[in-house]
């Protein structure tokens, strides 16, 4: 209780404006726990029995008093990621850019993070919400090592905390403005064999798992090559090249990427994050190059 | 106020302030057929080779499942329309046959810039209005040509051309798959790959591709290059309905009688007649 | 009176003034008609474009990813089907997405709609039975179960979870049934309903061939068995995925007996 009282505001003289035929309904609940019982309204909480009301911690005002607006837009932002499930492994990549609308803000930065030994989480859409994610996440997976009990978050698990984090804040109208990819190996009961997961969350909490995934302007350029590429027995170094190749569509054609990538994959041998590479493009077949003719106002 | 006798052409606005008043006081206009569409065309050493899918949507409705989609406008000049049915279907329908009455006037095959600058010119004067967005390709005295046109009126010269809802899935096949100098055969496995993509992975494309191949020495449409998407169930037992299993109302006659009472009568019928629709 | 059905907009859902509201639903992002810089956007055709941040989009807590839901019963069985298909505006980001789930041996749920509002039904859905069972000793019934779910669903009121569900099964008696909900808890017990996308293509063909609506009465065939009924339940769907572009991919279909459930798997058009 006594933490509860800490950091409240008491509104004593705001007790009379309000009629005290509502604190005489909650005081005569039939319930024994009516001294617990609650009421919110506005923002404010009323107390049963204690007499009076507090700043209800779920509801936030600003300063003017009116209710906060939720950030409910995106701003530096991140484009693509697309994964492919294989049958040794999880590849997962992204470029390297944060944009800030249409300016390339940030050439550098990573959209991948590693989440545990066996798990990379990777994210498109704003870049500050992906990075208060990763460090939920990295809180969970502390406590987790603290514990050294054995036991950890598996793929699996990370994806579901995801889904449910995403969710509830889109209940909240509070998003997470993300669409996140779950990469990694699920160890299996009994001692079986891992198993590459590969899964998605979106910012409304939309959640699967699926063999291949590509999110942002990669859901339409990149899944159709990932669906066409994708075999039940692709190993890892094959879907490496695939996941570059369409890296590199993405580059010619969603003018929020850059040529600049990281690849990650997840094996029985654990997490490798991949160092971020330049892309090698295509600018000169002829057909652009020399195509133009009199007459002919266009390109070849 | 209606054009009658020597009408002027082009199209009426007889109606325009009038529904622009009832759609401000809410009455809601009728909305015309868009199909999601992927068209795709790609030019070869000797010609061009143009694709479409089949479908015609309305909404998340399926419309028509095997529509054409490549339009003809000359002997050896073929468009692909994506965007509202009626506008793809009339504007080439209408350059088509200007672009016959300009090759008969001059005395000269038609040309494939004739025939953009024609769509070009038309789009632009209607302001987008008009929606239509096409993919256009032949093969004249200059050579192999292909141009995209957007409803606006702008125009491009690519080697390799996308347009409909599906040509970001074509044109990522395109830009992972195309070469230089490819032969006939190429270009045709690469636009077929490309539609294809379109069809399985937008949801406003489906059905079958087609192919149009031209060349110098003609042109070839191939109505179902690829056929993916057959029906893959029917209920083996189809559906017999047996004669008189719909109610009839006997005669007009019933309409007019003064107690205005309906008698449900069956009809007679000989006992094995039955109408089969299961095909 | 009227019920929430797809079309419907509700407290939360996209809003849409009445004078341009349109016919049906549009899936995926919705249209957010006080922003004009939404592609497409024509209802605001003269305002004044405002900044709205660099991507200029604002958030839609809701989205519908389609998709088709069955329930037909007969004396003794019921049978309950859903596509796989999760679609989002002109995309399908998976094919294979399950939207079907056995509740008990005599009862299965299908949801259309919004894909982590109807996992989140189905999580609340399996703690309530387990709860159940724990306290009783025993599964709960179809009846208790299908008044349950109008609760939670009605519970939901005003931030509905968007999700068009038919439940079918056997109750006390061994005899089949089905319910059809709306999004808000308003349910009926019937013998054949569908939801989703495909409703308006596949209602009339259950109504015509499971209840032999517009039938001559002496014309009436015989009720449907089960495995009648599975076939035209497969030529419906099949149908449905030829002309509705949000059903497709593959259909899974739960059969109801006395014996237990038992799940089945075919395929539809995936373009």
């Amino acid at each position: 209780m006594l933490g509860e009282l800490e950091g409240t505001v008491v509104f004593r003289e705001l007790l009379a404006l309000f009629p005290t035929s509502w604190l005489e309904r909650i005081s005569s609940h039939p319930s024994s726990e009516a001294a617990e019982k609650t009421v919110t309204m506005s923002g404010f909480k009323l107390t049963s029995g204690s007499g009076r009301f507090e700043r209800d911690a779920n509801v936030q005002s600003s300063a003017s008093g009116e209710p906060i607006r939720h950030t409910q837009r995106p701003m530096v932002t991140g484009s693509s990621v697309i994964a492919m499930r294989c049958v040794d492994g999880v590849v997962i990549g992204a470029d390297t850019l944060a944009s800030y609308g249409s300016m390339a803000r940030f050439r550098k930065i990573s959209r991948l993070h590693k989440a545990t030994d066996m798990c990379v989480v990777g994210a498109g859409g704003d870049l500050s919400d992906f990075q208060q994610l990763t460090t939920m996440v990295d809180k969970e997976t502390n406590r987790d090592y603290c514990f050294n009990d054995g036991h950890g978050l598996s793929p699996k698990a990370i994806h579901q905390y995801v889904a449910r984090v995403m969710y509830n804040r889109r209940n909240k109208m509070d998003p997470l403005w993300n669409y996140v990819v779950i990469a990694g190996m699920q160890n299996g009961d009994d001692g079986e064999e891992a198993k590459p997961v590969l899964g998605l969350v979106d910012l409304v909490g939309t959640h699967f798992e699926s063999e291949v995934i590509a999110t942002g302007f990669g859901e339409y350029l990149g899944l159709p090559l990932l669906r066409k590429a994708y075999r039940e027995d692709i190993t890892v170094a094959e879907g490496k090249k695939v996941v570059e190749q369409i890296m590199k569509v993405l580059f010619y054609r969603d003018a929020r990427t850059i040529d600049r990538v990281q690849i990650a994959t997840v094996t029985k041998d654990g997490v490798d994050m991949g160092e971020p590479f330049k892309l090698e493009t295509e600018w000169s077949y002829k057909a652009f190059v020399d195509g133009a003719r009199a007459g002919d106002m266009s390109t070849w | 106020m209606t054009s009658s006798g020597n009408a002027p052409g082009g199209f009426s606005f007889d109606n325009v302030i009038r529904n622009s008043m009832l759609q401000q006081k809410g009455y809601a206009p009728p909305t015309a057929r868009k199909t999601g569409t992927t068209i795709a065309g790609v030019v070869f050493s000797g010609g061009v080779v143009l694709g479409a899918d089949t479908r015609a949507t309305s909404g998340p409705t399926v419309f028509e499942k095997n529509c054409q989609k490549i339009h003809y406008i000359a002997d050896s000049i073929m468009c692909c329309g994506a965007g509202t049915a009626a506008d793809t279907d009339a504007t080439t329908q209408l350059i088509s046959s200007q672009l016959a009455l300009h090759s008969l006037a001059t005395r000269r095959a038609p040309r494939v810039a004739t025939a953009l600058n024609m769509l070009k010119q038309m789009l632009f004067r209607y302001q987008g209005h008009i929606s239509a967005a096409l993919v256009l390709g032949g093969v004249d005295f200059h050579g192999p040509h292909l141009y995209t046109v957007y409803p606006h009126g702008s125009t491009d010269r690519l080697p390799y051309v996308t347009m409909g809802s599906g040509s970001l899935a074509a044109m990522a096949v395109f830009e992972s798959k195309y070469k230089e100098d490819m032969t006939a055969d190429e270009a045709k496995q690469l636009v077929y790959e490309g539609i294809s993509a379109g069809i399985f992975n937008d949801l406003g494309s489906g059905g079958n591709v087609d192919l149009c191949i031209i060349t110098k020495e003609g042109k070839e449409l191939i109505r179902g290059y690829a056929k993916e998407n057959e029906r893959k169930y029917r209920r083996p037992a189809g559906y017999i309905f047996p004669h008189g299993a719909t109610p009839v109302i006997a005669g007009s006659e019933q309409f007019k009688g003064p107690e205005k009472g309906f008698s449900v009568v069956a009809e007679v019928a000989p006992a094995q007649d039955t109408m089969d629709v299961s095909a | 009176m009227s019920v929430l059905r797809p079309n419907a907009s509700v407290m939360g859902l996209p809003y849409t003034a009445p004078g341009n509201a349109p016919r049906g639903f549009t899936l995926g992002e919705h249209v957010d008609p006080e922003d004009p810089l939404e592609v497409g956007n024509s209802s605001n055709p003269h305002g004044k474009p405002r900044a709205i941040g660099p991507m200029g989009r604002r958030f839609q807590p809701y989205k519908n990813n389609g998709g088709t839901v069955v329930a037909v019963s007969g004396k003794d069985y019921s049978v309950i089907a859903s596509d796989t298909r999760l679609g989002s505006g002109y995309s399908v980001p998976s094919r294979n997405v399950s939207r079907i789930i056995k509740l008990t041996d005599k009862c299965v749920l299908a949801s259309s709609g919004m894909q982590s509002d109807i996992a989140v039904l189905h999580k609340v859905l399996r703690i309530r039975l387990t709860q159940y069972q724990y306290a009783h000793h025993q599964e709960m019934s179809l009846t208790a179960i299908s008044q349950m779910l109008s609760t939670m669903l009605y519970y939901r009121r005003f931030q509905p979870y968007y999700t068009f569900n038919v439940l079918g099964g056997i109750d006390a008696e061994g005899h089949g049934w089905s319910y059809s909900y709306d999004a808000i808890g308003s349910h009926e017990k019937v013998r054949a309903v569908c939801s989703g996308t495909g409703q308006n293509l596949l209602q009339p063909i259950l109504d015509n061939q499971v209840e032999f609506r517009q039938t001559a009465p002496e014309k009436k065939p015989e009720e449907l068995s089960l495995e009648p009924c599975v076939e035209l339940v497969k030529d419906a769907f099949t149908s449905a995925g030829e002309r509705d572009i949000y059903t497709g991919d593959i259909v899974e279909l739960a059969k109801v007996t006395a014996k237990g459930v038992e799940i089945e798997k075919f395929e539809l058009r995936s373009d």
